[in-house]
């Protein structure tokens, strides 16, 4: 388990040195510099501006020297926003964006749970097939469609819930949390329903039975322990995209968070920004998933006589 | 059980894999439906020159943003452009990428997965060690930061996508193929003397091909959802062409005034992902019992 544990985070290394490198790579390799939208920057300056952001050296020693400043966690200053260093904005968007992920997760993680258990409870029944349709249309709509509809239906036309903003009104959380949570709450609940199925055909689910424990705690004390198994293992891969489905979220209702801060980045050909959230986003997702994945393993003790991690 | 007993009774017969494969899909009800709608929406963006009710750049500024009409099944936009017409060019769009991206996905899946597979060993261990390492990065980001980086060419879009999607494409292939080298046909045919590269082009891959398109099928879902994604936010296709997925970013600016400018692209979409959702799970379910959900 230990090992199991040590082995994920040593492979995680390989990893986020591949993000920052190719990372690097392609913010450098893109064509004109950072500074040649601007226009009429005389000749001086530009050769002032490449030597404060240390554009002049040669690309292996600016790779080192980022190499260098990355692992001391300080991701340089920002193009765009003289004065302002990455990390503030980071420090400035990264709360936002988690607290949003927070609510979207627990949105997912209750709907969803509660549907696919619904469902694996009596399988090919109305209460089979109600949840899971309706788990199919929370997968085919995305995000950027979903949102604007609830805020069409539920803001404008009902005016029950603020449409826009972030901590400025009561209830202004509830449409964001709803919109990026839905799409996963639907895999969550496809993902239980299987685990669940599966878990309910046991033996030792039988034992249970003829033990004469009431249904309830059958599926909740000794089903979901097994049951939820494909759900952690999912997390990790759900809550990157999460991250990657709070820009648009976050763009929808102008919410101050760090994937607008990315996407406008992005516009502004903003690189030291582009550079420096990727590298912190990729470092994110990869602690994610091997949390999610040691999860997993703890939750499943016959995963955990194998020396490698699930599935090879 | 009833499938199985299906199976066997089948089987006597003598029908082919595939020939069984489409009578559990054709009991699929909800599968068959999907694939209809696959092939109408196909069949639309295929003729849209032809049938379009209006032309593509055709304007009509004094009408303005109509709903929908008799002229206009489903309204015109602020230019007065019929949107039926928009959304049926721009559906041209979404399939396309949708199909070529994961040819492109497919193309580098199966022959990475077959290589592996079929190599294994050290071989197998390095190459399925870059999956593994691709896999733990932040594609969405690194798309966005692809479409920045080398501007915003469709081309690139393909590229970018495909690159993503083949992962998967490659674990599934190179599961497969595990299984099939050892069995008795593929030795007997190394024993006949045919070069690798034959032995994996004409007797694996044709053998795993079942778990190949139910994938593929559930990638081209994937794919149109990630361009819309992009397209939304202004990084994937670029006007005057056009996407549902641009076409709803339209449409969620003027959603106030003229919900119908949002409504029906976003019903385009999501019912086209549908369908190709349903009918992946039901070929799923036909080709490759073991593996699906139930």
């Amino acid at each position: 388990m230990l090992r199991f544990a040590l082995g994920r985070i040593l492979q995680a290394i390989p990893v986020l040195l591949a993000v920052i490198t190719i990372t690097f790579l392609l913010v450098h390799s893109a064509p004109g510099g950072p500074f040649s939208a601007d226009k009429a920057v005389p000749p001086e300056v530009l050769i002032a501006l490449e030597a404060q952001y240390k554009l002049d050296l040669p690309l292996w020693q600016q790779y080192s020297g980022y190499l260098g400043d990355v692992l001391r966690g300080d991701f340089g200053p920002s193009f765009k926003y003289p004065g302002r260093t990455v990390n503030e904005l980071i420090a400035t968007g990264f709360p936002v964006t988690a607290e949003l992920g927070i609510y979207a997760m627990l949105v997912a993680i209750s709907i969803g749970v509660i549907a696919g258990v619904l469902a694996a409870v009596r399988p090919n029944s109305i209460q089979d097939y109600v949840p899971m349709s309706l788990a199919m249309i929370g997968i085919c709509m995305p995000s950027f469609l979903l949102g604007p509809l609830l805020v069409l239906f539920f803001g404008i036309y009902l005016e029950w819930l603020p449409i826009s903003g972030w901590n400025n009104m009561p209830g202004d959380k509830i449409l964001p949390a709803i919109t990026l949570g839905t799409g996963y709450a639907a895999y969550v609940a496809r993902l239980t329903r299987g685990g669940m199925i599966e878990v309910l055909s046991q033996d030792y689910i039988r034992t249970a039975r003829a033990k004469g424990l009431p249904e309830f705690l059958i599926v909740f004390k000794h089903g979901l322990r097994g049951g939820l198994i494909p759900v952690v293992a999912f997390l990790g891969p759900a809550f990157a995209g999460m991250l990657g489905g709070s820009f648009v979220v976050e763009t929808i209702f102008d919410i101050p968070g760090l994937g607008r801060f990315y996407v406008q980045a992005a516009f502004n050909r903003d690189y030291t920004m582009i550079l420096g959230t990727t590298v912190f986003f990729a470092g994110l997702i990869i602690i994610f998933n091997i949390i999610s994945d040691i999860l997993a393993m703890w939750m499943n003790p016959r995963l955990q006589s194998k020396t490698h991690g699930p599935e090879k | 059980m009833n499938s199985e007993k299906r199976f066997i009774g089948t089987f006597e017969k003598g029908s082919s894999l595939w020939g069984d494969a489409w009578v559990r899909l054709s009991k699929n009800k909800l599968a068959l439906a999907g694939l209809g709608l696959v092939i109408f929406f196909c069949g639309v963006s295929f003729l849209t020159p032809w049938i379009a009710p209006y032309g593509y750049e055709e304007q009509n500024l004094v009408l303005g943003a109509s709903p929908p009409s008799s002229q206009h099944l489903m309204g015109t936009d602020i230019f007065g452009r019929d949107l039926l017409t928009r959304i049926m060019y721009g559906g041209r769009i979404s399939l396309f990428v949708g199909f070529i991206a994961t040819a492109v996905a497919l193309v580098i899946g199966i022959s990475w997965g077959a290589i592996a597979g079929y190599l294994g060993g050290r071989v197998d261990a390095f190459m399925m060690r870059v999956v593994d390492i691709l896999y733990a990065l932040p594609f969405m980001i690194f798309i966005i930061l692809l479409m920045v980086v080398f501007g915003r060419n469709i081309l690139l879009l393909f590229f970018a996508i495909g690159a993503v999607e083949w992962l998967t494409m490659a674990r599934i292939v190179r599961g497969q193929v595990m299984s099939l080298r050892k069995q008795e046909f593929v030795e007997s045919a190394y024993a006949m003397g045919l070069p690798r590269h034959i032995i994996i082009i004409r007797h694996i891959v044709p053998n795993a091909l079942g778990p190949i398109i139910v994938y593929a099928t559930l990638t081209i879902p994937n794919v149109m959802l990630l361009e819309a994604f992009l397209s939304f936010l202004g990084l994937g296709i670029q006007p005057p062409q056009s996407s549902w997925g641009l076409l709803i970013n339209y449409g969620v600016e003027t959603m106030e005034e003229y919900p119908w400018l949002l409504i029906f692209p976003g019903l385009a979409l999501s019912l086209t992902l549908f369908a190709l959702n349903f009918l992946g799970d039901g070929l799923r379910d036909a080709l490759d019992p073991r593996t699906s959900i139930d």
